[in-house]
This record gives structure tokens, sequence and C-alpha cells, in this order.
């Protein structure tokens, strides 16, 4: 679909939700607007595309609004079909798996780490800090069935899961800050370490998300 | 009665996410084995097919296990594309909206209403309550903007969008029993009220929805089992 195709993003550069949004309009090597939005003063435009949540990501597709990072993701893969690479599976039944671990990733490792950096006590803390890690190792294993021994969850190439925890990627590296835990290491998640580097060496994640120098020289 | 292979369901009657599920394979007219669970006493096989978070549904195909409502649904309606109507709808946009909505009632309406289940006092229940006419406002204004005057979410018939959202209708059918709240009404919300009759008209919302008394009694036995488990950890104080 040449000459008429319009793309904009709403968006924050430090948002992890954007940066999956990003990630996945680099990796089709699509071109778009960059919109950055001001949450303290949301725009005219950010609410009325998005008057549910109110909140980026929001990428508007020749006037049309879609909102919310995983069902832009599955937007992206369904309207460019055959631009780039597609980041679900082929196969139903590992498109459902895939869909399985992206809920996942955003009930169990997202939330409790909202929890974590926002919480006032300790004890919500460092609830919400446990339940991140036993996410994280789960996904450790998760990574290992859906990789099979390939580089990414998605196989060869970046796929749906990759670029659900991708995105989060600059954001979990506050984690060590936040508690002295470090959501990967060499011990505990060394498949899952091994991915980072890989993806965070991707042309797309370096200018899709804002790492940190600290980051990308992970002590091994 | 077409080659599905063989499917199993482990569900729960009562669980929206269960009702969702057992829809589409009645809209796709597959046959399966249904296994209804004991939540209180999990299975060997529930607990071996869904280890990570020991919930219904679990749909078993020929072996292979799939999880999460939205994403066996999702199964359903791709592997068996050429029997039965589309589950989803074939537009990109109108795919994204489906799933967006979807999403926003799993979050928001389930979560309004579990509140009022598990509401201890008569303010917590109504700041539930509260929460969940609001949904119900967003939902009547969501099914205006995309049903385009017709019967339903998708259309003509019923889609991934009309499951989504009227599965939870058993729950707000109970709990109107239970608290007297009314959650529909011709006044406020007449498109969803209208939307829900036509909902539980529908051939597979017959076939697969609970009545409402046996809801009722499954929320007295979770009502029993937190209070148990209240009990139990103030003694252990």
């Amino acid at each position: 679909m040449a000459g008429e195709d319009e793309l904009k993003l709403l968006g924050t550069w430090a948002s992890p939700w954007v940066s999956r949004v990003k990630l996945a309009l680099h990796l089709k090597g699509l071109s778009y607007e960059n919109v950055e939005q001001d949450l303290d003063n949301k725009s005219d435009l950010l609410l009325a595309s998005n008057p549910v949540h109110k909140k980026v990501p929001v990428l508007i597709h020749n006037g049309k609004p879609i909102c919310e990072s995983v069902v832009i993701l599955e937007y992206i893969d369904d309207a460019y079909g055959t631009v780039g690479p597609s980041f679900l599976p082929v196969d139903p039944y590992e498109r459902a798996i895939a869909r399985f671990w992206v809920d996942y990733i955003d009930q169990k490792l997202v939330i409790p780490w909202k929890v974590a950096f926002t919480a006032d006590g300790e004890e919500e803390k460092t609830e919400g800090i446990k339940q991140m890690l036993a996410a994280v190792h789960t996904l450790e294993g998760a990574l290992k069935e859906c990789s099979k021994g390939k580089p990414f969850f998605g196989g060869d190439s970046v796929g749906y899961v990759d670029l659900a925890l991708g995105g989060l990627l600059a954001f979990l590296q506050g984690t060590e800050e936040l508690c002295g835990s470090k959501p990967f290491d060499i011990a505990n998640t060394p498949l899952l370490l091994a991915w980072v580097e890989r993806f965070t060496a991707l042309d797309a994640a370096k200018v899709a998300c804002q790492m940190s120098a600290s980051w990308l020289s992970l002590p091994r | 009665m077409a080659a599905e292979g063989d499917l199993k369901l482990l569900g729960l009657s009562v669980s929206p996410f269960v009702v969702r599920v057992r829809m589409a394979l009645h809209m796709k007219g597959l046959s399966y084995e249904y296994i209804e669970q004991d939540l209180f006493n999990k299975s060997e096989l529930l607990l071996k097919s869904n280890p990570v978070e020991k919930k219904v549904p679990v749909l078993i195909h020929d072996g292979k296990t799939i999880l999460d409502s939205s994403a066996i649904v999702q199964y359903i309606d791709e592997v068996w594309a050429a029997m039965g109507p589309s589950i989803l709808p074939v537009d990109p946009n109108e795919r994204a909206t489906a799933r967006f909505w979807a999403a926003y009632v799993d979050d928001k309406l389930f979560s309004a209403y579990v509140g009022i289940n598990k509401a201890t006092t008569e303010v917590e229940r109504e700041e539930k309550v509260s929460e969940m006419l609001a949904v119900l406002e967003q939902l009547e204004e969501a099914f205006a903007k995309n049903s385009n005057g017709k019967a339903f979410f998708a259309g003509d018939s019923i889609g991934y969008l009309d499951l989504a959202v009227g599965c939870h209708l058993l729950w707000l059918k109970a709990q109107h029993k239970m608290f007297g709240v009314v959650f529909l009404d011709a006044g406020k919300t007449p498109l969803l009220e209208a939307w829900a009759k036509r909902f539980a008209e529908t051939d597979a919302a017959k076939e697969v929805v609970p009545d409402t008394g046996m809801v009722m009694e499954y929320a007295k036995k979770r009502q029993a089992y937190r209070a148990a488990v209240a009990a139990a950890a103030a003694t252990a104080k």
C-alpha cells in the first residue's frame, strides 16, 4: 500500500509500552511520525484518540487510532502482513503460546514490578519484587521452550514475545537501582541474559529503547 | 462430524472465561469432552496441564495444551477457520477494536464484579457497583459506535467481542439477584440492555450459559471458602 499510508505514534520516550510499538515499526521498516506527548498536560489529540484510558501508546493509522500496546502489535502484524517480518508465528498452536506468554508478561511481571516501584511500604515493595523475580524465573523456562535453541522467543527472528519483553528492558534495568536485585543474572537466568545481549544489540532496539550505558555493559 | 481431532476442555461451568470458550466451540460446531473441575481441590490433570497458573479454561487438542481464554478463542477461530462463522473480524482495524474492548472488559468489568463478590462492607460494595456502572456506560458507548446499528458488537451475529462481554453477563444476573443492583437498564444503557437479551437468546448462550441459581450457589461456596481462609489466618496470628 504505497503513497497514502500515514502512521503517527503518540508516545513518550521513556514509556516501555511505547518502546514495544517503536520496535515493531522499526523491524517492519515502517516510517511514522513520532508525536511526543506531555502526560502532565495531555494533548487534545491524545484525549480524542484514547478517550477510555488517556494513555500512550496510540498508533494512528490513516486517521484511525489503535490503543493498548499489545493490541497495536497485533494490528501492525495484521495490517502489514506482507511487509517485513511477521511477529506472530504462522502455526495456530505457536500463536496461542506466544499470546499466553505476552499476557503472562503483562499480568505477572509488569503488575508486581509496578507495585514495587510505586509502593509506599517496604513490605509491599518486597512482595512486588519477589513476584517479579518469580515471573522472570518462569520466563527463563518459557524462553527455552519457545526458542528451541534459537536466538529469540520467536525463533530465528524477533517475535511477539520478544517485543513484549524487549520493550520493558530499559525499565527493568531500574530494578537493580531500586532494590539491589538484578532481574537477569548468569546464575538464575543465563538464557535470558544472553537474550538481553542479543536483543539490545539490534538496530531497532538501539533506536526504539532508551538503554542506559550501565545496562549495555552488564558484568558477567 | 468434522475431523476435529481429540478435544478436551477443562472448565468450571460458572467461569465466564470457560463460557466464552464453550460458546466459541459451539459456534464452530465442534464436539469435545467437557471435564468440570473442582477448583477447591484441583485435579492432577489441571495441575499438569496448567502448572504456571493452575486455572481454567484449558483446551487440550490432540494432546496439545492451549491456555488463556482469549488465546484459546483465537486458536479455535484459526484452526477451524473453514468451519462455521469467523469469530474475529477480518478487517485489521475491526480486529484491533474487538481486542481492545475485550481486554478492557476482562480488566475493568471483571475486577468490578469480583470486587462486589468479595466486598465485606456495604460501602465497599457500593464503591465497586459504581465502578461497574461506569464501565457499563463505556460499553454502551462502544456498542453505539461499533455495532453500526446491528444486533451485536460483531454485526448480524455474535463475534469475538460479543463473547468477551457476554460471558460476564451470568455474573451480572447473579449479583442482581444477590444484591438487588440493577446493572443494565433501559434508562441508562438501553443498547446494552437490548443486546444482553439478544445475546442470551443465541443458541450458543442457551447451550452453554449456566442458570443463575448455579452461579449464586458457587458464589456462596467461594464466600464460605474466603471466610474459612480468613478465620484460619486470624487464628494463626
